[in-house]
């Protein structure tokens, strides 16, 4: 019983309690810079989500065969691939996702969240513990990205999920850059004013 | 199971399994989409042809490569539509480095008399909601039919005849610019015909 509730715990705390992108704040570079849109939101983060959960499962798995001191390259190597697979699907599938994605889906190698996580929970942990743990944090990160698109989409464009709602320019601002640290830091504090810290 | 010590064979070995797997997977999916990755590119440039040209027969489409008048390094693609047997336009795949966010790549379909027939945006990183007016009607449509010789392509503050867009006269400039270079190898095509 108690290890049913340790493996729902796995996955639920990358939701909202450790969130990764609104309560640790890592992954803030994709967090910022792609959010212009709920649509690049939601796919940003699916993308970050699928590299997740495979990169954790499979670092997982092989966390007794790497020796230590070459383990980060080998994780490392590991999350390459499947981000190429990644880039490769969508602009084979998706181009006008990855168009407007641009370099960040390659970017994602460098994401903190995936090597972190590969670090501190994958390399410790079972392959069905890190998948959960992978699965939810990947999902709190496109929680966050794709209510932070919406925001910024809603008040910058005047459109929901690409489908305008007002004639006209929204308050512009808000797909630029500065728009995004101000909807973010909002959004933070929100976060934090509801998990009661 | 126990984990593998760190010595120097235990380290080569594992490193060069996991990049070797990686790679070979890796070799997969590219095969694999490959071909719907370069689809998509020609279906966007056909697309992007067919946007900015009268109709004309595919597979009479001439492409050629050829040198920017600013830059010896940087190649310009032309496409010289033929309908049956007669030249119905060219299309100039040009660029302006002027853009208020740097690059902007457009398409200028110029019909045989140097008429500017459409232009069509490819590519750009300027202001949403100021520079990217320029992909709607109310600013593009100013240059559609219109001649260099009876229109001067230059925004107005520079004594031209194009109404810039409000608040975002460099990306207007920028785009004149691009029609400017757009025409320099449009005359390069008709005078080596």
């Amino acid at each position: 019983m108690s290890a049913r509730i340790n493996q729902w715990k796995n996955f639920s705390k990358g939701i909202l309690k450790e969130n990764p992108a609104l309560v640790l704040m890592l992954g803030m570079c994709p967090t910022l810079a792609v959010t212009s849109s709920a649509v690049n939101g939601l796919g940003m983060g699916l993308a970050t989500t699928f590299v997740l959960v495979l990169s954790n499962m499979l670092i997982s798995a092989i966390k007794t065969q790497v020796p230590d001191k070459v383990r980060i390259p080998c994780f490392i190597v590991v999350i390459a691939a499947f981000v190429t697979v990644v880039d490769l699907l969508i602009k084979g599938f998706l181009p006008a996702l990855g168009e407007s994605l641009g370099v960040f889906i390659p970017l994602i190698v460098v994401n903190c969240i995936v090597l972190g996580r590969a670090e501190a929970f994958a390399s410790k942990n079972g392959v069905f513990s890190s998948f959960l743990d992978g699965l939810g944090m990947g999902l709190g990160f496109t929680l966050a990205l794709t209510v932070l698109g919406i925001i910024r989409e809603a008040l910058g464009a005047g459109s929901f999920f690409g489908s305008k709602f007002i004639e006209g320019d929204g308050i512009i601002v808000f797909i630029l850059a500065p728009g995004a640290f101000i909807a973010l830091g909002f959004l933070v504090a929100l976060v934090r004013r509801l998990s009661g810290k | 199971m126990k984990k593998k010590e760190s010595t120097l064979k235990n380290m080569l070995s594992s490193l060069a399994i996991v990049a070797g797997i990686s790679g070979v997977c890796l070799g997969f999916v590219y095969g694999l989409t490959k071909d719907r990755i370069d689809a998509a590119a020609q279906a966007k440039k056909e697309n992007a042809l067919r946007a900015v040209l009268p109709p004309f027969d595919n597979e009479k489409t001439e492409t050629l490569d050829m040198a920017s008048p600013d830059d010896a390094n940087r190649r310009i693609e032309v496409f010289k539509a033929y309908q049956g047997e007669t030249l119905v336009g060219v299309a100039v795949n040009c660029y302006t480095m002027k853009g208020f966010g740097g690059e902007i790549d457009l398409m200028a379909g110029i019909l045989p008399d140097g008429t500017l027939n459409k232009v069509s945006v490819l590519n750009m990183s300027e202001t949403p909601g100021l520079g990217t007016k320029m992909t709607d009607p109310g600013f593009y449509a100013q240059f559609e039919g219109k001649h260099p010789a009876s229109f001067d392509m230059k925004v107005k503050k520079d004594g031209g005849d194009v109404d810039a867009i409000t608040s975002a006269t460099i990306s207007s400039r920028a785009y004149c610019d691009a029609l400017e270079r757009a025409y320099k190898i449009f005359n390069q095509v008709v005078a080596n015909n």
